[in-house]
């Protein structure tokens, strides 16, 4: 326990110290905001494992670390990874680096929110919780930039490259963008986000989205997590769906040392739809949680959860999901499913589902499965031929397939896909 | 081509294998008859080197390597070819990516060069017409969902891609309707060659009216108990295996 006031404290200490200089110093909104996630911070510290929502995953080694706020240096000029659009946001160190940006005479808005922040008042804490989840709270208190981008109605994006960059320094830097992504009616966007950062860099990388799809609007986001390997990385999403909308997200959790991907989905209109994707690729020493909460509150809406894990090493996956149907979300659609692949004997996955289920005429169903490399599928690869390290990456990447395939938006499809052949390439013979 | 002596092996330590003697020389196709629990199908196994068999004494050389100490997929490379008796379902592996895969990987180890997908679906293309299978075959997962006579189709379809030396058939005509069999029968036929051997493994005679074997060895308890030309094949179809017993 006293380590965990420690590390609290030293975020709540650099809370009091630097929120004269935090941008949005002077608006009182930002500034209640702020106040109000301080206290809620102060009151709960880091989410404990007594937590419910927190019961498989220990924060000690992030609330140990004691960092320091990031100090880049402005003239630093990083290799960024390859994108997948004419569009990009990059940020370094949770900061926005126009210089590295390309979001000129785009058709609809995006831009630096420590830029845009006097005119978020109403949208900036609309749908994040920080009294309920301490990591927001820790991120709406510390948050000094992140990106907001605005899709007017009808107006189709294409797709969008933010990128993350964490940098390496003598003492472990923390930030905490904040996002605020909103598409108007018939809207749609494909965002397609890389976070990364060099091996050696001990860093915390602590986003919140939040999220608003409005009427028949379609938002693809796809996360690519390839963070450093002693990074950390803990994302909180928060998304509304509203009518005919969908929100399609996809995580990929391949790197980091300890990995929390958080999401909150509410589909708030009536045939709205959502799907929650990802997959979870570890080695060893990595602990990678998915945790989704979301909840039906309108009635024919449909939602498609394919969660899919696969570890090596001594390493250890989580998924928790929940999925409220409220009385009101009459022929609800929903569909969950989770799966483990284990590669060592040492590797542990920790599942766990829970439906809550109000309403009557409801079709629901969820699955979880944990197995090995099936034998007969091994020998039959290698009984023609295929070498047993290709064979394996076969089998791997046909585990999941499944789940990359439920990702609507082509173009987020194929980053998907390369970085997961590029993970396993990488593996050589580790598995 | 394939010399087997005195081969035993136990399965889960119970002996299947009891001193096999066996030889296929080049060009040649046997058949090995016998009934349910005779040692068949692990005798496939042992020589296609599948986990979980412990071979307890003698030898098996192909072309004069030792075919034992080989991995399967090795033994592939070498040309070893097993057509399994059920074949495995791979979902999310989609059929054209397995089999260029395993073509390239078997061209790679013998030194030829690997196909790009073009050059690979030309390969593909001429196999399928040839062996009259649809080129939908190629679209869909491997097995997934496949009757038991596109199952069999399609081990027909990857021996004509990685052209084996040696072919053993498990039990491949197990399930099959007439049309199928006449394709299985088909894709053994096409590569009759000089330098090319086949073991076909069977209960039934029905398919050795289109594989016409050089000889036919009878198995029995683990041992080959009886070895003569196609019309043993003939002669067992009407008397059983229980004369043969009785006779050895």
């Amino acid at each position: 326990m006293t380590a965990l006031v420690t590390g609290a404290a030293g975020f709540l200490h650099r809370f009091e110290g630097l929120q004269q200089r935090l941008p949005g110093a002077r608006l009182p909104f930002v500034q209640a905001l702020r106040e109000q996630a301080a206290e809620a911070f102060r009151r709960q510290g880091f989410p404990t494992r007594r937590i419910e929502a927190w019961k498989y995953t220990d924060l000690r080694p992030v609330a140990e670390a004691g960092f320091d706020e990031a100090l880049t240096a402005m003239d630093d000029s990083p290799a960024l990874p390859p994108a997948h659009g004419a569009a990009r946001a990059v940020f370094v160190d949770g900061r926005f680096r126009a210089d590295l940006s390309m979001l000129d005479g785009l058709s609809y808005g995006a831009e630096s929110l420590a830029a845009a922040l006097e005119r978020q008042e109403g949208r900036l804490g609309a749908l994040a919780r920080p009294v309920e989840q301490p990591m927001a709270a820790l991120n709406t208190m510390l948050f000094e930039d992140g990106l907001v981008v605005t899709v007017p109605a009808g107006v189709a994006g294409g797709v969008l490259d933010l990128v993350s960059l964490g940098t390496a320094s003598e003492r472990p830097e923390a930030f905490h963008p904040r996002h605020l992504i909103r598409l108007e009616a018939g809207a749609s966007l494909t965002i397609i986000e890389t976070a990364t950062g060099p091996a050696e860099a001990r860093y915390l990388h602590n986003p919140v989205y939040e999220i608003e799809v409005a009427f028949g609007a379609v938002l693809t986001h796809a996360r690519l997590q390839q963070e450093g390997a002693r990074a950390f990385q803990l994302s909180t999403a928060y998304a509304r769906v509203e009518k005919g909308g969908t929100y399609d997200n996809f995580t990929l959790n391949a790197g980091g040392r300890l990995v929390r991907n958080e999401i909150h989905t509410v589909l708030a209109g009536p045939a709205a739809t959502c799907h929650m994707n990802g997959a979870q690729l570890l080695r060893d020493g990595q602990h990678a949680d998915t945790t989704t909460f979301l909840d039906h509150a309108a009635p024919d809406c449909a939602s498609r959860q394919t969660y899919k894990t696969v570890l090596s090493g001594r390493s250890r996956g989580v998924f928790q999901g929940k999925i409220h149907v409220h009385q009101v979300a009459q022929r609800t659609d929903g569909y969950q499913m989770n799966q483990a692949l284990l590669l060592s004997p040492e590797a542990e996955i920790d599942s766990k589902p829970q439906l809550e289920i109000y309403a009557d005429d409801v079709k629901c169903s969820h699955g979880a499965t944990v197995g090995a490399i099936d034998a007969e599928q091994l020998f039959y690869l290698r009984a023609r031929g295929i070498p047993e390290a290709r064979a394996r990456a076969m089998l791997v990447e046909a585990f999941l397939r499944e789940a990359i395939e439920g990702v609507q938006d082509e173009a987020a499809r194929e980053a998907l896909d390369a970085a997961v052949t590029g993970w396993w390439d990488r593996q050589g013979e580790a598995a | 081509m394939l010399k087997i002596e005195g081969l035993t092996a136990e399965v889960e330590g119970k002996q299947i294998l009891k001193g096999i003697d066996l030889e296929v020389p080049a060009g040649e196709i046997h058949a090995i008859m016998g009934p349910n629990g005779s040692g068949k199908s692990t005798l496939s196994y042992v020589l296609s080197g599948r986990e979980g068999y412990e071979i307890t004494g003698g030898s098996v050389t192909f072309n004069g390597i030792d075919l034992l100490a080989m991995e399967p997929e090795e033994r592939a490379a070498a040309g070893l070819f097993l057509a399994f008796q059920y074949p495995v379902e791979l979902p999310g592996v989609g059929n054209a990516l397995f089999l260029r895969t395993a073509l390239n990987a078997v061209r790679k180890a013998r030194g030829e060069p690997e196909l790009d997908a073009m050059q690979f679906l030309k390969v593909a293309r001429d196999r399928l017409k040839a062996l009259h299978i649809s080129e939908d075959m190629l679209k869909r997962g491997v097995n997934v969902g496949f009757s038991g006579g596109e199952k069999k189709r399609n081990e027909v379809l990857q021996m004509a891609l990685l052209s084996p030396k040696l072919a053993i058939l498990d039990e491949t005509d197990s399930g099959l309707d007439i049309d199928a069999l006449k394709i299985v029968a088909d894709g053994v036929n096409a590569l009759r060659a000089p330098g090319f051997s086949s073991l076909v493994i069977t209960h039934y005679q029905r398919l050795l009216d289109y594989i016409v074997p050089d000889k036919v060895h009878v198995l029995m308890n683990g041992r080959i108990v009886q070895t003569g030309g196609p019309e043993l094949a003939k002669q067992l179809e009407e008397s059983g295996y229980a004369s043969v017993q009785a006779a050895a």
